[in-house]
């Protein structure tokens, strides 16, 4: 196949009016998996949507949920997306002690989260309401684990970023991973949004 | 040079304002739902149509001011596999729930 066959499909970046850089190839390969991602994280708000009656006669989400609790959660991957945003002003202004800073206020808040997160399943598991429960508490346990599988996931990588900034630098390698996991934690705080709205705040209705 | 995220990182001021901003209105959007489902004031058809369409904002808040996309993209490739990503969800998201809550009520008759 000869090299004007293949962009004459018109699937390949190179077909494009604006030429695609590697970086932006990378950013676009990174959003493509953002997309599946949030695939994923729909179909198991769906799972839950269908089980979210499915009692078996164990606790309902009034009987489970604290409001306080899922707003403090809340508010905590809010403020780490701010401070993540802070990072990024960093970045841009070339000041690498900012964002390794920045990052440590991130990585604090995400594991802050995380760290209420757990407590509130411990606790839920200790009076006897874990996943094995309940078709709704299978489905709550899969949908907001899953998420707090992934913050865990983003602190890890926030971790090995602060250990490139030092170790490397500003270099321009460094500088794109930060910008994809900036994708990353805010992709997350926005599947929390679902989280919250439909599991916390309809669950206590 | 709104094309894909972050890719305005040349204006540093522009970002932070656009973090700011997309804080405030995040929280707004976030303390409403909160705020009405906790004082219970209203009914609740009414604060069930409010966490919906407050979440949706925030979304859309999300995607703006954080993530910096852009409806007037001229990088149409992020653009279309969100919308792609829609469809999809759309489908399998509308179909999952259309289908089992028939299933679930032909099963279970009241």
């Amino acid at each position: 196949m000869s090299v004007s066959e293949t962009t004459s499909i018109g699937l390949t970046p190179e077909s494009e009016s604006v030429p695609m850089n590697h970086e932006r190839i990378k950013t676009f390969g990174f959003w493509v998996y953002l997309m599946s991602d949030a695939i994923l994280f729909s179909l198991l708000f769906a799972t839950y949507s269908a089980m979210s009656r499915n009692y078996a006669g164990g606790p309902t989400g009034k009987d489970l949920f604290d409001l306080y609790r899922a707003l403090a959660e809340t508010l905590l991957l809010l403020f780490s997306s701010v401070a993540y945003g802070f990072a990024m002003v960093s970045l841009i202004r070339g000041k690498r002690g900012l964002i390794l800073l920045w990052l440590s206020v991130t990585f604090m808040l995400g594991l802050g989260f995380v760290v209420m997160e757990v407590s509130e399943f411990l606790g839920m598991i200790a009076q006897g309401a874990g996943p094995d429960r309940s078709g709704f508490l299978s489905a709550f346990f899969t949908l907001v684990g899953t998420h707090g599988l992934h913050v865990s996931i983003g602190l890890i990588w926030i971790v090995v970023m602060a250990a490139q900034l030092v170790a490397k630098g500003l270099t321009s390698s460094v500088r794109s991973r930060l910008l994809r996991l900036g994708m990353f934690w805010h992709f997350l705080d926005i599947v929390w949004i679902g989280i919250f709205s439909v599991v916390y705040l309809l669950g206590v209705m | 040079m709104k094309q894909i995220p972050f890719s305005h990182l040349d204006d540093d001021k522009q970002i932070l304002k656009s973090y700011l901003m997309g804080f405030v209105l995040a929280l707004t959007l976030t303390l409403l739902p909160f705020g009405l489902v906790l004082s219970d004031t209203l009914g609740h058809t009414v604060i069930i149509a409010v966490i919906f369409l407050a979440a949706l904002a925030q979304i859309l808040v999300h995607l703006h001011f954080f993530l910096h996309l852009d409806l007037s993209s001229g990088e149409r490739w992020n653009f279309l596999s969100l919308l792609f990503t829609g469809i999809i969800v759309v489908i399998m998201v509308g179909g999952t729930i259309w289908i089992l809550y028939n299933l679930g009520n032909a099963m279970m008759p009241h």
